[in-house]
């Protein structure tokens, strides 16, 4: 043993955060070399717009603008809500294998496992939005947005993308397998992105569904970003929008933390 | 200590000691409660009663400082498959806190030492089984803990394999650790501890140093085959007082070694003698099988999945 070697010392808090960025550098690095899963990310999104265009745009009224616009937003919003079972997959995945059990025998912080998979998530979303806003602007996406819009929309994004994906470590925490966390993942946001005005205006929904589809979060988020993106009416749903992420970050994170503790010290 | 999973008691009070510097084997068969055991002092896993300390902190109320000075080598590989062999040294040194040198540094030392130079730069899921072990022990070895747990660190690996990791094990003793490791096989156990527990349905069924447990579980065992039946019957009437067994059938008889080199030349000397030609011949060791014999009376129970 030639090597002298040296530890950091430092506070507990800043020792904390050096983890979490470890284990975010180890999560984004999955991402890139995961070369499946991100060819995903490219395609699944253009897949999306094209086939919703072209099926969806002759049938769905949804005044004035031109359906491509309309349906940027619910894409781009839907996206982000089924990605987050890759958040959910790679929580499950980690906690099948041994090396959850490796981490946790580490004086780390525990939690940073959780925060690896969903700040990487964080990127891989960003990528996603990037692409779709591309492929938009090819068919036909023509936003309205000032600068300063545009950055509303990409904190936004950026707030409900992290308050889904900690929803989403739930979800991998408490399934026991991958299948568990793809039919768990499908059986919430399915109804929530479809129920919403993602794809079609609430108006023209059965009457008992549309107090649900009007007022559901991923509603509001839907609403706020098609008002940032191209000027739709946007009664007060970016401040919902806010809302409810910042909500469902608060309650989630912390069940999320102590399920973790929980399954993993049984 | 002891644990139960709801009213599935595992560990029904197990107490042992290692000594600084020095390998202790846990020795037990399927569902003995080895790795319930390792999980629990290398803090992975809280239990009801009782209380464990290692290198002086107790694992409840101070897990941190334990985590500090431990490194563990679990029974299942727990490396990541998407980064490659150095990736994830360097990883975890940095979750143990070392300076960013000193985890590239000792990460190289590591590769080097473990035979992994060349397959560094290449994810670990294109590892080999036995390349996959190896680095995962690197790993576990990174921040160079004083104290390491190893569960089942030779289960699955050829015979070759097997050598070179008693080796690396021994190897880490040399430079100071203190090492528990457990194991389901005598042999493994008595090459590398300086003591053994063994342990069956959650208990210790016996404690001693590989000889002292060897004492009690009886010699090392000479078994001879004869050709024909003339032959074998010779040879019993000239072996007679040393015989412990025969088997007509096999023609084949077996001896109990008091001294197992002595009394193996002796014994093909005498053959000699009277010009019997046998046709093989084996030394046995005893086994796990014979431990369990000698101590309780009965095979090792497989008490997995109870
Ligand atoms: N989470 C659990 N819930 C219920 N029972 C469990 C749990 N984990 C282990 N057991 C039981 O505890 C007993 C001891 O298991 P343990 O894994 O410690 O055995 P082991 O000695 O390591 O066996 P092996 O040689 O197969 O690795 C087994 O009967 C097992 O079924
Ligand atoms: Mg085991």
């Amino acid at each position: 043993m030639a090597t002298k070697l040296e530890f950091e010392q430092k506070p507990r808090w800043v020792l904390a955060l050096a983890d979490s960025l470890v284990m975010i550098r180890r999560s984004s690095t999955h991402i890139v070399r995961n070369t499946d899963q991100l060819l995903g990310t490219f395609f699944q999104p253009i897949m999306f717009l094209v086939l919703f265009t072209a099926v969806f745009g002759g049938a769905i009224a949804t005044g004035s603008e031109n359906y491509t616009d309309f349906l940027m937003a619910g894409i781009i919003v839907q996206t982000i809500a089924f990605g987050s079972t890759t958040t959910a997959i790679a929580i499950c995945n980690d906690l099948q294998r041994g090396i959850v059990d490796r981490f946790r025998s580490l004086p780390m912080s525990n939690l940073a496992v959780l925060t690896g998979h969903v700040v990487s998530d964080l990127f891989r979303n960003g990528i996603s939005t990037v692409v779709m806003v591309l492929a938009g602007l090819l068919i036909g996406f023509r936003p309205t947005a000032t600068v300063q819009e545009w950055l509303q929309f990409i904190g936004l994004i950026a707030l409900f993308t992290l308050a889904i994906s900690w929803l989403a470590a739930i979800v991998g925490l408490l399934a026991k397998s991958v299948e568990g966390v793809q039919w768990m993942t499908f059986v919430v946001i399915m109804p929530l992105t479809f129920a919403s005005t993602a794809f079609v205006p609430a108006e023209s929904m059965t009457a008992w569904l549309r107090p649900f589809a009007e007022n559901q979060p991923v509603s509001q988020m839907v609403d706020a970003v098609r008002a940032l993106l191209v000027g739709a009416p946007a009664e007060n749903s970016i401040l919902l929008a806010a809302v409810w992420s910042v909500a469902i970050l608060v309650v989630s994170m912390p069940v999320a933390a102590w399920l973790f503790k929980r399954k993993t010290s049984q | 200590m002891r644990k139960s999973y709801k009213d599935n008691q595992v560990l029904r009070g197990i107490n042992f000691e290692v000594e600084k510097g020095t390998i202790l084997a846990l020795l037990g068969p399927n569902g003995a409660g080895k790795t319930t055991t390792v999980r629990i002092l290398s803090t992975l896993l809280g239990f009801d009663k009782g209380t464990v300390t290692i290198g002086g902190f107790d694992v409840q109320t101070h897990a941190d400082d334990v985590r500090r000075s431990i490194g563990l080598t679990g029974q299942s590989a727990a490396v990541d498959e998407l980064l490659t062999g150095r990736e994830n040294l360097v990883m975890m040194g940095r979750l143990y806190h070392l300076t960013k040198q000193s985890a590239h540094a000792r990460a190289d030392e590591l590769l080097e030492e473990f035979g992994l130079v060349d397959a560094a730069n290449r994810p670990a899921k294109t590892y080999s089984g036995g390349m996959r072990r190896r680095l995962d022990l690197a790993v576990s070895l990174i921040a160079t803990p004083p104290i390491i747990f190893l569960d089942e660190p030779t289960t699955g690996l050829d015979p070759r394999s097997r050598i070179a990791m008693w080796d690396i094990i021994d190897r880490l003793k040399q430079g100071g650790a203190t090492i528990l490791l457990t194991t389901q096989y005598l042999e493994e156990a008595d090459q590398l501890a300086d003591k053994i527990v063994v342990i069956d349905g959650g208990k210790v069924i016996a404690n001693g140093t590989a000889k002292e447990l060897k004492a009690r579980v009886g010699k090392d065992r000479l078994e001879l085959t004869f050709g024909t039946q003339k032959l074998f019957k010779s040879a019993v009437s000239v072996l007679e007082k040393d015989i412990q067994e025969t088997n007509a059938d096999n023609k084949s008889l077996t001896i109990v070694l008091k001294d197992t080199n002595a009394d193996v030349k002796k014994t093909i000397d005498l053959l000699a003698k009277h010009e019997l030609k046998f046709d093989a011949m084996a030394v046995h060791k005893p086994t796990l099988d014979d431990v369990f014999l000698a101590l309780t009376g009965k095979q090792a129970k497989d008490t997995e999945g109870k």
